[in-house]
């Protein structure tokens, strides 16, 4: 059994309209991990999910899920990936019930009562299952959709940001439910752009943004640079170096001497800050201001965009 | 072959059916014993007879054609419409099902739900006028084939069309019409040669003639032709489809 559960080769996916959304994108999910695609709105994260569930034909390239080929060994492929889509597309003269069953069918297995009920349960749709969708509200609507997809007993689970528009409680039934996925052994693959969402949930995350994968990186890395900060000092006369003594710093000097920067991790147990501000006194160094200011995701997605030109 | 999801699919769809009892079976029915009424009574009571046969037996094989074509084209455009209009259609999308098993079980159940209304259909005109089919097992062959083919091509209707509107443009503006002129109320006979002629192009025609020739042993055109017609309907409808999956035209982009 191969470490990838989906590995992507050199797919791109261009619209009929000339519009490039997905450019030779290349990138391998792990068996059994919780991978979070992150960007922004528009960067390309549904086209590639769907792609890889067979929704949208790809331009270029080649997937294997679970090293079946979803072209041509789509059968295979599709039965091992169960699909939560972003939109509340639902049957809604159809009840809970029947809607389940259905999907289980399509995806080609036998009744079987006894699974769909432990699935309606850990949902917490069981007490609805006789009624019909349209009458649930919006949460319960997606947790219906969730029980679509996981009514195959699928080995991958793609769930398309998930918690928009979600409250909180259903948040945290959703992380929850996620967890008890990859305890039992199912990769999950979800899309947010909501940072907080992927440092919840993922093993890895990969960051995507105008149709290209900018980064992927096992989530306390990520973090780690996330949670770097700097402190820019205004001094009230310039300096050529940094000052002698100060040295054990990450301090650099910016805006043509003006300015002293410092990098510092905020999640480390000392920031440093005490002592850089009182060795600057020692030193006779006066600043006029200072500000703080933090890398959000933001920053990193044009930076690294930047730095790939 | 996956046959758990064609059985899913078909299930769905005849549950709908049974869930719009009223519009599925119910209006058909008034409506036919309305074209009874109408045409069986009223005109008939003028016409007497035709080919030796009563003018309310003689419209009976045009209308069931009529409701045939008409509840096929509409059942089987609606069930794939539908889920495009709603999104569901990623559901069919991204499932282990391949485009033949797809139109089997949307096509089979659109076709299945208009054969019950045809037999409902004759069932109703039974009550108002005697009828003896003189080739039962053609006359099956015919409503099953009619049935089958355009439920085909509703299905195309369905996937072309992007709204509701065009959805029923097709059924109104031509499907109606061509069965109308394509002899379900009439013979050729009783027209001026011209419109004899240009009746022939319409191919609805051949569906009522050889549909009719298996009640009464007699039609407008000979009942070879009949099948040869049904059976390049077909042919196209199922060319059409091919095309569309094998493009993914207005499914996939």
């Amino acid at each position: 059994m191969s470490q990838s559960v989906i590995s992507i080769e050199n797919l791109s996916k261009t619209y009929a309209g000339g519009f490039q959304a997905l450019k030779s994108i290349n990138l391998e999910i792990r068996r059994g991990e919780i991978f979070a695609l992150l960007g922004p709105n528009g960067a390309g994260k549904t086209t590639l999910i769907s792609i890889v569930c067979g929704i949208v034909n790809p331009s270029t390239g080649r997937v294997l899920a679970d090293g079946h080929d979803i072209v041509t060994d789509y059968r295979a492929a599709r039965s091992k990936i169960g699909l939560v889509p972003q939109e509340l597309t639902t049957d809604a003269f159809e009840t809970v019930w029947a809607t389940t069953n259905f999907s289980r069918g399509l995806f080609g297995k036998p009744a079987n009562p006894a699974h769909v009920e432990k699935v309606l349960r850990s949902l917490s749709l069981w007490e609805k299952k006789d009624n019909k969708i349209i009458t649930l509200s919006g949460g319960m609507k997606r947790r219906v959709l969730i029980a679509k997809a996981l009514a195959h007993e699928p080995q991958i689970l793609f769930l398309d940001e998930p918690t928009a528009g979600v409250d909180v409680e259903l948040r945290r039934d959703m992380w929850a439910l996620v967890r008890e996925l990859r305890a039992s052994g199912v990769t999950v693959i979800l899309t947010t752009h909501y940072i907080e969402e992927a440092e919840e949930m993922a093993d890895r995350v990969g960051v995507i943004n105008k149709g290209e994968i900018i980064l992927v990186e096992e989530k306390a890395e990520l973090m780690r640079k996330l949670g770097k900060k700097q402190l820019t000092l205004l001094l009230q006369s310039p300096l050529t170096a940094v000052p002698a003594g100060l040295e054990g710093f990450a301090l650099e000097l910016a805006d043509a001497g003006n300015a002293l920067v410092y990098t510092y991790d905020t999640r480390g147990e000392r920031t440093g800050i005490t002592r850089l501000l009182a060795g600057l006194a020692d030193a006779g160094i006066r600043f006029r201001d200072l500000q703080t200011t933090q890398s959000s995701l933001e920053e990193i997605f044009v930076s690294l965009v930047s730095d790939r030109r | 072959m996956n046959i758990y999801a064609i059985r899913a699919i078909y299930l769905f769809e005849m549950a709908r059916t049974w869930r719009t009892l009223m519009q599925s079976i119910v209006s058909p029915v008034i409506s036919t014993s309305l074209y009874f009424v109408v045409f069986g009574s009223a005109i008939g009571s003028r016409i007497t007879e035709i080919d030796g046969v009563s003018y309310g037996a003689f419209i009976v094989p045009g209308l069931i054609m009529l409701s045939l074509l008409t509840q096929s084209i509409a059942n089987a455009s609606f069930g794939i419409y539908f889920p495009r209009f709603v999104g569901t259609i990623f559901e069919l999308l991204s499932a282990p099902v391949s485009y033949v098993e797809i139109v089997v079980s949307y096509v089979g159940a659109a076709a299945t739900k208009s054969i019950i209304l045809g037999l409902i259909i004759l069932a109703t005109a039974a009550l108002f006028v005697p009828l003896h089919i003189q080739h039962p097992f053609w006359m099956l062959t015919f409503l099953i084939l009619t049935a089958v083919t355009f439920s085909l091509f509703g299905f195309i209707i369905g996937i072309w069309a992007d709204s509701f509107e065009r959805l029923q443009i097709i059924p109104l503006l031509v499907i109606t019409p061509l069965t109308f002129l394509g002899g379900s109320f009439y013979s050729i006979d009783m027209l001026p040669p011209l419109w004899q002629k240009i009746s022939l192009l319409n191919p609805v025609l051949y569906l009522v003639s050889g549909f009719r020739w298996s009640f009464f042993g007699k039609g407008d055109v000979s009942v070879e032709i009949s099948i040869a017609a049904i059976f390049a309907c077909l042919g196209i409808c199922l060319a059409i489809i091919a095309w569309i999956f094998k493009t993914g035209y207005r499914l996939k982009t």
